[in-house]
């Protein structure tokens, strides 16, 4: 007997405030009325994705002091849409990005387990950390985080929320009319947590929720987010697109939760993935050219570049070669309110150059071809079999795939790309589990007594 | 119809506002964290054409008002969040307005103000936001960023009795009114044609029409833009209960509407011309503060009669129903009779608390309404339109920032 294929997980983000969303092209549709979302959840669920993702915005991105005016901007309260999305699917798992510096445990672990029970079991939470005063400007403590202390901030938020999750045991809510006894016990929600970062005890309102605990996902290339990911997270999002650094990150993260004392199954790794569909591949990488050739205007090509080089570029011509100035590593920041993925300005500066000198790029045609990490590009069975063999070399668990077009560009992936990875066997035709933990293959962590003992706490 | 049509909204509380509400053949206890329980209780309601359905909220366990929770099992000790039960709601509701419970204390403004101001796109502009003050000891020991104290029953009494309130009360109020300031300008921050697509010169926003709300205070300042565009109703409407000329003050600096609580005996008109002179104390102009009453009820049923039921509830919970609001049992005529005569008095509208949810929403829905409609003082379908013009408030409301 041979054993079952890998499955492919699939999650579905919908095109974020950036220059990759095409609010220009004619199908466009709106970035916040509620029917995008519902077009775009009820899509991946039609093609039995595992859940919807969608990103928070905390503060509008400013240049030099302006709001950017020339992407999509306009972003809604991630819980509030996840909690509508809930009554318009059935089976799709319903994933946001909160932060953990501007929200407090006992708000975060009150509103998850509201979506977990108001979804029936299908909440799931990218924590991430912002530590910058740009930020904090529009909440009330300001940028009162230490750089330094964002994994501590994380992972004590992820263990205080987790200990108000686990204040209520699956057993706690009776209900028995006849007696009259509500709760089994009269210290159900009772907690308490004693940190750096937070001193907090009480009583939690919210029941023992369907999943138990929601679904945790989380981000991290750097050593410490590695470590923190795979000793805590459900998923971890990878940077990596491509074999084999992409396998070496899946194995390095496996090792880790391995050493953590989970199992290698027990952390899922997902990378995101743009995609073009054509008749042909030739086809399919003009329309992928195009794509990028608009979305990649003169002027956003600088704006891109500007936050390598935190220097005002608007002088150079975007159609000439790339700036010759070094980065200004400590200037106030021009581009604010963007998360900064480049880690060494002058690694990565060095590293355009060359690409620009060996493909004679100019400097808009460097950006085209730099900022973009592994799309999916090619006939619907070409990016079918990208996605499946990517995921049986171990490349990932499945991928979170987005278009460029809001909302109906999910459509032709799940009309075309879809029923090839059904008929490899590598995505589900039906979902099988109730819960989003259930369709991920997580453990069962229903029952807050049994993760404890589990875990020999 | 009559040209002052009634506005009823009902407000929600897990199984009811009796504490043994759960424990009735038609309740259901077991569900009231799930999905089904609330679109059931929402669709009764909207099938009634009421103007809204609030949905209650703390920050700790419900129980006795003001004081911290204790180790009672007998009655509903757990709830979720209200804003994501009215979220859930929404899209399979089409008319009735949605306001949830949001406390102002201990949560970010920024944050209230996108997930109310989300709450309207997805319910298509049916948005409100019942305003709560977190005051107790415990739910500051919940967020553990400041030390509140308990005021003791002693110190309560004397408010009430003499309506001066301890520093700290007054400190949570301002903070409060404070909260919804900022709320209010992060709706206004993106004028509603700020959005333009400009495709030719490739803008997808006239950042003119983007403002800073630069508020400061000694609570917090808050800088915006929104990351939300302006809700489809322009600023939701905003609402508090209130108890004392304090808060009458609170509700008339930022709020649209005032739930208060008149005895049956004494009747409202006191308590309208306290919330009159309140208004004109903090200087309200321009739209007049609209007064809403709210009462208990329990309706005759097939069943059994409203005192029967609320005679049967008091023994199951062993004590004698006891409530901040006035308590109405009896039949939906008598109702209509008080609800008409109150009206009469200077009610602008009426917040229904059902002692037991499933039932005496029901009985509203297919009782009260009825009765209402044959005297010809309430609506008999649902036009199209906003929350803010379903309650008579004006829809079309000026941004503060828009200079065009």
């Amino acid at each position: 007997m041979s054993t079952p294929r890998k499955q492919v997980i699939l999650g579905a983000y919908l095109g974020g405030v950036n220059h990759h969303t095409a609010w220009w092209h004619p199908e466009a549709g709106s970035q916040i009325d509620f029917s995008s979302f519902e077009h775009t959840a009820r899509t991946a669920e039609r093609g039995r994705f595992d859940f919807f993702f969608l990103a928070e915005g905390l503060i509008l991105r400013e240049r030099a002091g302006r709001v950017f005016d020339q992407d999509i901007i306009g972003r809604p309260d991630t819980f509030t849409v996840l909690a509508a999305i809930a009554a318009v699917t059935e089976h799709l798992g319903l994933a946001g990005t909160i932060n953990a510096t501007f929200n407090e445990p006992y708000e975060l672990a009150r509103r998850f387990a509201s979506l977990d029970h108001l979804s029936g079991g299908r909440a799931a939470w990218n924590v991430v950390t912002s530590f910058d005063a740009f930020t904090g400007q529009n909440f009330r403590r300001g940028g009162f985080l230490d750089p330094a202390d964002r994994y501590v901030r994380a992972e004590e938020t992820l263990n205080a929320v987790r200990a108000l999750w686990d204040s209520w045991d699956a057993e706690d809510v009776v209900a028995d009319k006849e007696s009259g006894r509500f709760l089994a016990r009269p210290d159900a929600g009772a907690f308490a947590f004693h940190g750096s970062q937070f001193d907090i005890s009480g009583r939690f309102t919210v029941p023992r929720s369907p999943q138990g605990r929601p679904v945790v996902l989380q981000a991290g290339v750097s050593p410490q987010g590695r470590a923190f990911a795979a000793a805590n997270a459900d998923a971890i999002f990878s940077p990596y697109g491509k074999l084999p650094e992409a396998a070496d990150f899946y194995r390095d993260i496996k090792a880790r939760a391995v050493a953590a004392g989970r199992a290698a199954g027990d952390i899922k790794i997902l990378p995101s993935a743009s995609f073009v569909l054509g008749d042909t591949e030739a086809d399919a990488i003009e329309k992928y050219h195009a794509i990028r050739n608009e979305q990649v205007t003169g002027q956003t090509a600088l704006i891109l570049l500007e936050q390598i080089w935190n220097r005002d570029l608007s002088g150079y011509d975007p159609e000439g070669p790339v700036p010759d100035i070094d980065p200004d590593p400590d200037a106030a920041p021009i581009i604010q309110g963007r998360a900064f993925l480049h880690q060494d300005r002058f690694a990565t500066v060095k590293r355009l150059r060359e690409v620009a000198e060996s493909k004679k790029l100019t400097l808009r045609e460097v950006v085209i071809d730099q900022f973009e990490r592994g799309p999916l590009i090619g006939t619907p069975a070409q990016v079918a079999e990208q996605i499946d063999s990517f995921v049986q070399n171990d490349g990932s668990d499945g991928f979170i795939v987005g278009s460029h077009l809001v909302p109906s560009g999910l459509d032709e992936f799940v009309d075309q790309v879809v029923p090839l990875l059904q008929d490899r066997g590598a995505l589900r035709t039906e979902y099988t589990g109730t819960t989003l933990r259930d369709n991920l293959g997580l453990p069962n962590v229903r029952s807050a007594t049994a993760v404890s003992n589990a875990k020999g706490l | 119809m009559a040209s002052n049509p009634l506005h009823l909204g009902v407000a929600l509380d897990g199984a009811g506002w009796h504490p043994a509400a759960w424990r009735e053949p038609n309740s259901r206890p077991a569900e009231l964290f799930s999905p089904g329980y609330w679109t059931d209780l929402v669709a009764t309601a909207q099938r009634g054409l009421l103007d809204f359905v609030s949905i209650e909220d703390s920050l700790t366990l419900p129980g006795v008002p003001h004081a911290p929770s204790d180790d009672a099992v007998d009655r509903v000790r757990a709830r979720i969040d209200a804003n994501l039960i009215a979220a859930r709601v929404a899209p399979v509701t089409r008319h009735i307005g949605l306001i949830p419970t949001v406390t102002a204390t201990h949560t970010e403004p920024f944050h209230v103000s996108t997930a109310i101001g989300t709450l309207d796109y997805t319910s298509g502009g049916r948005a409100g936001w019942q305003v709560r003050v977190s005051g107790t000891a415990e739910e500051a020991a919940h967020f553990g960023r400041r030390a509140l104290h308990d005021l003791t029953p002693a110190e309560i009494a004397a408010a009430v009795a003499s309506g001066t309130f301890p520093d700290q009360v007054h400190e949570l109020f301002d903070e409060a009114a404070d909260a919804v300031e900022v709320v209010r300008r992060l709706w206004d921050s993106w004028e509603d044609d700020a959005e333009i697509r400009d495709v030719s010169t490739r803008r997808f926003i006239d950042r003119e029409k983007l403002h800073y709300v630069d508020f400061e205070s000694r609570f917090f300042s808050v800088r915006g833009p929104s990351i939300t565009p302006r809700p489809p109703q322009g600023q939701p409407v905003v609402t508090a209960l209130a108890h004392a000329p304090l808060i009458y003050e609170f509700a008339a600096r930022g709020a649209e509407l005032v739930f208060v609580t008149p005895g049956r005996a004494t009747g409202p008109r006191a308590i309208v011309d306290e919330v009159a002179a309140a208004a004109a104390r903090v200087g309200r102009t321009g739209e007049p503060l609209r007064v809403y009453a709210d009462l208990v009820v329990f309706l005759d049923t097939e069943e059994a009669t409203g005192p029967t039921r609320l005679a049967r509830l008091n023994e199951l919970a062993g004590a004698e129903f006891t409530s901040d609001a006035a308590i109405f049992a009896g039949s939906a005529d008598e109702l209509a009779d008080l609800l008409a005569a109150w009206s009469a008095d200077g009610i602008d509208g009426f917040r229904l608390r059902p002692g037991v949810a499933v039932d005496d929403l029901a009985a509203i829905a297919d009782r009260l309404v009825p009765a209402l409609q044959g005297r010809g003082v309430f609506r008999t379908g649902y036009p199209e339109g906003p929350l803010r013009a379903l309650l008579g408030l004006p829809s079309d409301v000026p941004n503060r920032y828009a200079t065009a």
